[in-house]
């Protein structure tokens, strides 16, 4: 038995036989050629058929695998079509007067080097895609066949130096296990294709080639990239109960993704998601979320050169709230100061930037900021259920000067002829001690809290949790913490307002039973979060999360705390 | 023919998405483009040969069109460049 780490690039742990896949190089000889139009020709016909097969390829990878697999062989398609690449092709071959597949070769091994030596993904992806394309040429040219994975026969495990896209397309599902491959990272085409076809794969699994040969058996662990050569009968067997659990339990979350959020008795609540940019939606959208809990709009400013213009920020909010349909997204206004700085933006140096001039505190210092964010946001709102929710509240008197400046921003939009959807909502983030002590005061003139819990937690603690040697104040379950946010909740309730929560602690499956004692409204956490709090929700009652919470505020530490939680979650029944 | 020289201010220069929006217009021009740096010239309807030509953040190039509406072609690709935000 020997072990060979490589990446997880794809989920799942299967137990099979390996198929070496060999690839026959194909012999390139330059010849000097007397026809050329004859050495052309042969490039036409090897462009049409390849330009034929990958269309077929396309069109079946599009119906079986979705648009992003597809979209590997339109580029596919594109490189066959390239000027550069064709014209320098037939260009070689009428000035050097040299056969057709020399030709190819050559002229797409000027593109790899370049392309393989510059420190950039997609460039490196190209490179991937240029040799797929130049070898089916080449083949086409030279009539022959290459030896494919289609015509497997029994349930393998594929083992390569590398797959090419049209490798891993042409792949039998119904025989194909997974497979193991030397070259390649998690965002290989190949990873990527495996993931979509829920095919657990280990890429990057440096000198495996040579220790293994067809029919050589192995434990693929796609989870962990382990791969286990020749295991044991002891191993085989104890990976075998594994790999039963894996299925069951993968099983048995993805009936969560269309369930309604509930605890055992039934209560319902929002499992929401956390996003970053427009392009996290998908994700929110495969698990189903029931919402979006909290956009951080940071990214629209980081990483360039100048604030973001109304229209860019427009169309990103437009995108979100388009996308989620009528559920509900809540968009947090511009937080930067802290840790979080802008390139083109100086901010003056402060002593304490954790309690500076940052967040909402800096978009009332700097109107002109804060303006077109909101005007942005405002004109989004006509396309979905948008919630905006202001950062770093301390005081209501903050919170009505923000609340004018709103107000008067989305008078001058109607006076301009621009629609703004008057049901948007306007809630504040729970961060700062003080907000949450007046909470009863927030609540009456809000829609809305979300408990910030990273901050709440630095600010209640005064404990700065970046700094190591205090970090170990840094405690979600503290009663402290808990009983201020059982203050907010209770104050929401109280005025009818709904409250949720945001940060770390939501998407802890640990502080899961204690939020349903809460009677939080919403809990959001990050997409790949939301179908494992949905499950576990499932099997707890809201009564009992009721009891452990009042148990829980009564204790004197975290340690006790943690000490009611874990014995909580132990008794839940499967 | 006629050319201009660009800066090319984007951060990610013109790789990815940027590169694909820029063949995506010059290959709708009835003229020919072409991209110069440092001396090296490339069609710029070639998605290859642009990327090809490594362009950075703070790279100079020259935009160069040739043939029927070259200026109205010349303009649209300048604008397209210094309006990239990635």
């Amino acid at each position: 038995m020997k072990i060979i780490n490589g990446i997880g690039a794809s989920e799942g742990i299967q137990i099979g036989k390996i198929y070496k896949y060999e690839v026959t190089e194909l012999s390139i000889i330059k010849k000097d050629i007397i026809d050329i139009d004859k050495e052309l020709a042969k490039l036409e016909v090897s462009l049409d058929k390849s330009m034929n097969e990958i269309e077929v390829i396309r069109c079946n990878t599009l119906e079986n695998m979705g648009e992003d697999a597809a979209a590997i062989f339109s580029a596919h398609l594109e490189i066959l079509k390239d000027p550069e690449l064709i014209d320098g092709i037939k260009n070689l071959i009428v000035a050097d007067k040299v056969n057709a597949e020399y030709a190819v070769d050559t002229i797409t091994k000027q593109f790899l080097s370049i392309f393989e030596a510059m420190d950039n993904e997609y460039i490196r992806e190209r490179a991937a895609d240029i040799k797929d394309v130049a070898k089916r040429m080449i083949e086409h040219i030279l009539g022959v066949q290459s030896q494919g994975l289609d015509s497997l026969f029994e349930p393998v495990i594929i083992l390569a130096k590398d797959l090419t896209p049209s490798d891993t397309a042409s792949l039998n599902k119904h025989y194909v296990m997974g497979f193991i491959t030397e070259i390649g990272g998690r965002t290989s085409h190949s990873a990527i294709m495996a993931r979509t076809m829920q095919i657990p794969a280990v890429t990057g699994a440096s000198n495996v080639y040579e220790e293994l040969e067809t029919g050589d058996r192995v434990i693929l662990n796609g989870i962990t990239g382990e791969i286990i050569l020749h295991p044991t009968e002891d191993a085989i067997h104890s990976y075998k109960e594994r790999v039963q659990q894996f299925i069951e339990d993968k099983k048995k979350l993805q009936e969560f993704k269309n369930f309604k959020s509930k605890t055992r008795d039934g209560i319902s609540f929002d499992i929401a998601a956390n996003i970053g940019c427009p392009e996290d939606i998908d994700q929110v959208l495969e698990v189903g979320a029931d919402g979006i809990g909290l956009f951080r709009t940071e990214f629209l400013y980081m990483g360039r050169e100048k604030f973001p213009t109304e229209e860019e920020q427009f169309s990103a909010y437009k995108t979100v709230l388009e996308k989620m349909e009528q559920r509900p997204v809540v968009i947090r206004t511009l937080d930067i100061g802290g840790d979080k700085e802008l390139d083109y933006y100086q901010m003056p140096k402060e002593l304490n930037p954790f309690l500076g001039n940052r967040a909402i505190r800096l978009c009332l210092n700097e109107p002109e900021i804060f303006k077109v964010q909101i005007r942005a946001l405002l004109r989004a709102s006509v396309y979905g259920n948008l919630h905006i929710m202001l950062p770093m509240i301390a005081t209501i008197d903050e919170f009505r000067s923000v609340r004018n400046e709103i107000h008067k921003i989305e008078k001058e939009l109607i006076s301009e002829g621009v629609q703004v959807n008057p049901e948007y909502k306007l809630g504040i983030m729970i961060e700062i001690p003080s907000a949450a002590l007046s909470a009863s005061v927030f609540a009456k003139e809000v829609d809305f809290f979300s408990i910030g819990t990273n901050d709440l937690i630095q600010y209640t603690f005064a404990a700065d949790r970046m700094n190591e040697k205090v970090s170990y104040l840094y405690q979600p379950f503290h009663p402290s913490l808990l009983r201020l946010v059982n203050m907010v909740v209770d104050a929401a309730h109280k005025e009818k307002k709904w409250v949720g929560m945001c940060g770390e602690m939501g998407g802890d499956t640990k502080a899961l039973p204690l939020l349903l004692g809460l009677e939080l409204d919403e809990i959001s956490m990050s997409a790949p979060t939301v179908l494992k709090v949905r499950s576990l929700a499932s099997k707890i009652s809201k009564i009992d999360a009721k009891v452990l919470l009042e148990e829980s505020l009564m204790k004197e530490n975290q340690e006790q705390v943690l000490e009611l939680v874990e014995d909580f979650l132990t008794n839940i029944e499967d | 023919m006629v050319k201009q020289t660009v800066e090319v201010t984007n951060p990610t220069g013109l790789h990815a998405r940027p590169a694909a929006d820029f063949i995506k217009i010059a290959s709708s021009l009835p003229c020919d483009v072409s991209i110069e740096k440092n001396g090296k010239e490339v069609n710029a309807k070639s998605i290859l040969g642009l990327l090809a030509l490594a362009i950075a953040k703070g790279d100079c190039i020259d935009i160069i069109t040739d043939g029927e509406g070259e200026q109205d072609g010349l303009k649209k690709l300048v604008d397209f460049v210094k309006n990239i935000k990635e």
